[in-house]
């Protein structure tokens, strides 16, 4: 079976091709197709989250898309969230109250946090909670996860701007 | 981690759908959400020739009232599920079930008919739609059948679909005056899935005695079943802690129970029993009367 499928995908805001396998999933479309490895590969099977993009405002595992699923679709990953050099409140909650150690999980997880705050952005602590389940972190121990979502939810709500990385 | 290859199809009806399933036979497989088929083919333990992917149909998605029978498309989402305003006032049931499935992602991509097609026993929905007296609507070549839930899971994995057929949508009648709900779930917490999933349904009369209960249980068997030793010593009784809990002994009477790393079969019998109870007495209690 060599046939490819066309796909034609909004990535960021960006009309992006490709001619892929059918069985490409959607994470190695962004990563190997595209270079766009702000997107991490954790387990591949779905538990982790590290791969976490969102597919038309909503949050989903792309190890758990395939790459022709997305066809016609909006995707965001990390790399979209603030221009480059710069940081989007979110990112500088999670630099400044030290929601990441390692940092393999983070992307993923602000995907997460960006998607559940849409929805709720005024989220309790036990909503956080509940919005992260689909994302691990080995190394926070999740306690300055929340807390740098929760911060995020208030420099959001007053319309904090993406600051340039000092 | 890949599947092995195949050949990717995106048919624009459920008729072009129902001709291609005819046409790969054997080698051809739904793909809706993909949440349960994805894993299982990069695993390699299912390796189909041919994907129909039917995600992007329409018309398979939503909820509707019609009369008293809610009406829910097979593509509908467990997010969609969760928090939609008709569910939440006709069947409540399903939105309490929605968000424990999985994680934000998972519910965002996983599909109602998905999730029952797959018939996994320890999946959450097979509960409640067993409590919730459901009917499964199904085309396949000779037209549409209507499947009534007790008849659906047939065993491990397995469900009454034929091969050839397509889940459209699933048919729940509206819950009646002074009747209440509850889903009631050992989590597993690593894979999310239920250890043991209860579902409870009962109506109460107006001087509080039960006039009609259903129980559905997921994970403690190979598949999905209704207690139905408990539902009739509950129906015709005042219900009270002590009698509630009589009646959950024989939750897993005629149960050959499910026994694993995560649990052994005695500590799932207890498990079944304590979350019928449990269930059965929040129903009674939000039954209100
Ligand atoms: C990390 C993770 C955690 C999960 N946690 C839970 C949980 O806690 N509880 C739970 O209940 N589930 C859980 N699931 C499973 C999830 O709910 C799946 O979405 C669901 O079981 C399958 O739905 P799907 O739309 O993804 O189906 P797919 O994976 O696309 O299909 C599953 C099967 O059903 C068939 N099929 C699909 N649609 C139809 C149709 N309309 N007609 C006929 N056949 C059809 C397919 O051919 C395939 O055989 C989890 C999954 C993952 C990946
Ligand atoms: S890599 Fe996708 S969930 Fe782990
Ligand atoms: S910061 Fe290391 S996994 Fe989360």
């Amino acid at each position: 079976m060599t046939e490819t499928v066309s796909i034609t995908t909004t990535i960021n805001g960006e009309s992006r091709t490709a001619e892929v396998e059918p069985r490409t999933l959607l994470v190695h479309l962004l990563r190997d197709t595209f270079g766009m490895t702000g997107t991490h590969i954790g387990c591949e099977t779905g538990q982790c989250g590290a791969c976490t993009v969102q597919m038309n405002g909503g949050a989903v595992k792309s190890c758990m898309v395939l790459a022709a699923q997305a066809d016609g679709h909006q995707i965001a990953t990390i790399e979209g969230v603030a221009p480059k050099g710069t940081l989007h409140p979110m990112q500088q909650a999670f630099w400044e109250e030290h929601g990441l150690q390692c940092g393999y999980c983070t992307p993923g997880v602000i995907m997460s946090s960006l998607a559940l705050l849409v929805e709720n952005p005024d989220p309790s602590e036990a909503e956080i909670r509940h919005a992260l389940e689909g994302n691990i972190c080995r190394c926070t121990g999740y306690h300055n996860i929340v807390i740098a979502v929760r911060e995020a939810a208030v420099r959001m709500a007053r319309g904090d701007e993406a600051t340039s990385i000092r | 981690m890949h599947p092995y290859p195949f050949t990717y199809h995106r048919p624009t009806s459920i008729d072009d759908a129902l001709t291609m399933l005819g046409e790969f036979g054997d080698s051809g497989k739904l793909l809706a959400g993909g949440h349960s088929l994805l894993p299982v083919m990069k695993l390699r333990l299912a390796q189909p020739e041919h994907l129909i992917d039917i995600s992007g149909l329409a018309g398979l998605s939503g909820v509707r009232l019609d009369g008293d029978v809610v009406g829910i498309g097979a593509l509908t989402t467990h997010h969609q599920l969760a928090t939609d305003a008709i569910l939440e006032t006709s069947a409540g049931l399903l939105p309490e079930i929605a968000r424990v499935v999985g994680d934000q992602q998972v519910r965002n991509r996983g599909t109602f008919g998905g999730a029952l097609a797959h018939a996994d026993p320890a999946a959450d929905y097979p509960a409640g739609v067993l409590a919730l007296n459901a009917e499964i609507v199904a085309r396949g070549p000779n037209g549409e059948r209507t499947i009534p839930i007790d008849d659906f899971f047939v065993d491990f994995l397995t469900s009454a679909l034929e091969p050839d057929e397509i889940l459209t949508s699933i048919r729940i009648p509206a819950l009646a005056a002074n009747t209440g709900y509850r889903y009631e779930k050992l989590q597993n917490p690593a894979s999310g899935y239920a250890i043991v999933g209860v579902a409870a349904v009962v109506t109460l009369t107006a001087d509080g005695k039960i006039s009609a209960a259903r129980v559905g249980v997921t994970g403690a068997g190979d598949m999905a079943y209704r207690p139905q030793a408990v539902e009739n010593a509950l129906v015709g009784s005042t219900p009270n802690e002590d009698s509630v809990k009589a009646a959950a002994e024989s939750a897993v009477d005629g149960i050959e129970l499910l026994s694993d790393i995560h649990a052994p079969a005695d500590y799932r019998a207890r498990v079944t029993k304590n979350l019928v109870r449990r269930a059965v007495l929040k129903a009674v209690e939000r039954a209100g009367v």
